[in-house]
């Protein structure tokens, strides 16, 4: 594959359809400034402050916004919130539909065959993969992410961490929690 | 279309295989592959639902074989050619032919920070547009078999469920990707009963929620 990514990639740019130097900044974004350490930030900061979480559940993209790593026109995003009745997960059994802006790129887990055929028709037993017993009073929701909404999923915040500031609750969240296929836990 | 990529629901693929500490690409092929498709994008010669049809496209069992990034790579060549920015002599060849012009690329580095975080997928109020179905609303998704591109995946087909969310007015895929019209329409988070979907073994309070627009579906 190599080869012929480049082959393609030199008769684009000789062709005058690429420029090189905007491939260059593309993947400089993506490996670099793009991640989930940005949807961490957006979960420390409603897990702190309940008017922002307020906010944050009525209108995703305007309280993503609010934190200022992130243009966030055009894409329309919703957050679900996991409460101890409701455990949500987010799949795209049709292709690889992903909320690039605050998580990055999909890992290759999601856009594999197995978590896309049973995310939908056994979510408990992907969880259970994932080391997640979700008890059976608990209401499992998933979300087949079909059209251009992104979601991402608000974790629980985990007991024994009322002390905690919020950089250090950014560092608690996982991105498989934003997902929703882990659990937020004390490290 | 029936195809392949319409898995949801499907057995025997095995656990889902998780890589710790993954990196975003895993060679430099598969970033520069994704940075050629975001960059071939700006010449705006086709649009997301074109693009994930020509995914859909990829013969099955080419599907299942070649991984995420290879699919895109074979996509993207296939609507090269078929939108006439690359001719198939040039592909073979490498070089560009003979006598063609010299084209000016859309995006230059400088553009990569807008673009890179605004996917440009337009959605709107547009109050011009009157929602079919109101939130609480009882639903059926069609049951259709489109030959074309849909997002209306074949496990809800024939199912009954609840209008949960109106997201507002969307390009509509199964016209838009086949260069039809926009046909804009409002898009519902549906929310079916997972016992609806898969029957009395299903835990009775699981549900799935989907996207789906006007078109797919009716009263129930």
């Amino acid at each position: 594959m190599a080869l012929r990514v480049k082959a393609l990639e030199s008769l684009l740019v000789e062709k005058g359809l690429v420029d090189p130097a905007a491939l260059d900044a593309l993947v400089d974004t993506y490996e670099n400034r793009v991640g989930p350490r940005n949807g961490a930030r957006v979960v420390a900061r409603a897990w702190t402050d309940p008017a922002y979480k307020e906010r944050l559940l009525r209108d995703a993209p305007g309280a993503i916004a609010e934190l200022g790593f992130l243009s966030m026109q055009g894409e329309h995003m919703v957050v679900l919130e996991n409460t101890p009745r409701v455990h949500n997960m987010v799949v795209c059994t049709l292709c690889s539909c992903y909320p690039w802006p605050v998580l990055g790129l999909p890992p290759v887990w999601y856009k594999s065959a197995p978590y896309r055929s049973r995310a939908v028709i056994d979510p408990r037993g992907v969880l259970r993969e994932f080391g997640v017993e979700i008890a059976p009073e608990v209401e499992v929701r998933v979300w087949d992410s079909t059209a251009e909404l992104r979601y991402i999923v608000l974790p629980e915040r985990p007991a024994g961490t009322e002390a905690a500031t919020e950089d250090a609750l950014a560092d608690l969240v996982t991105r498989d929690s934003m997902i929703g296929v882990a659990l937020v836990r004390l490290a | 279309m029936n195809g392949i990529h319409d898995m949801g629901g499907m057995h025997g693929f095995g656990p889902v295989q998780a890589e710790k500490d993954e990196p975003v690409f895993h060679e430099p092929w598969e970033g520069r592959t994704h940075a050629l498709n975001r960059a071939l994008g700006a010449w705006k010669k086709w649009n997301i639902d074109t693009g994930r049809f020509g995914i859909e496209q990829i013969p099955p069992a080419e599907y299942l074989r070649m991984s995420y990034y290879e699919k895109w790579f074979t996509r993207n060549v296939e609507l090269l050619v078929k939108t006439g920015l690359v001719s198939r002599a040039e592909l073979e060849s490498g070089r560009p032919e003979p006598g063609s012009a010299l084209r000016t690329p859309p995006l230059r580095a400088g553009g990569v920070a807008a673009i890179a975080l605004d996917r440009g997928i337009a959605s709107s109020v547009e109050p011009a547009v009157t929602p079919l179905f109101a939130i609480g609303e009882r639903v059926r998704a069609k049951n259709i078999q489109p030959v074309g591109h849909t997002r209306l995946p074949r496990y809800a087909r024939g199912k009954t469920g609840e209008i949960h969310l109106d997201h507002g007015v969307y390009a509509f895929p199964d016209t838009s990707a086949h260069g039809l019209g926009e046909n804009r329409q409002h898009v519902y988070s549906v929310r079916f009963a997972a016992r609806e979907l898969w029957g009395h073994e299903a835990p009775a309070r699981d549900s799935v929620h989907i996207d789906l627009w006007d078109e797919y579906l009716e009263r129930a």
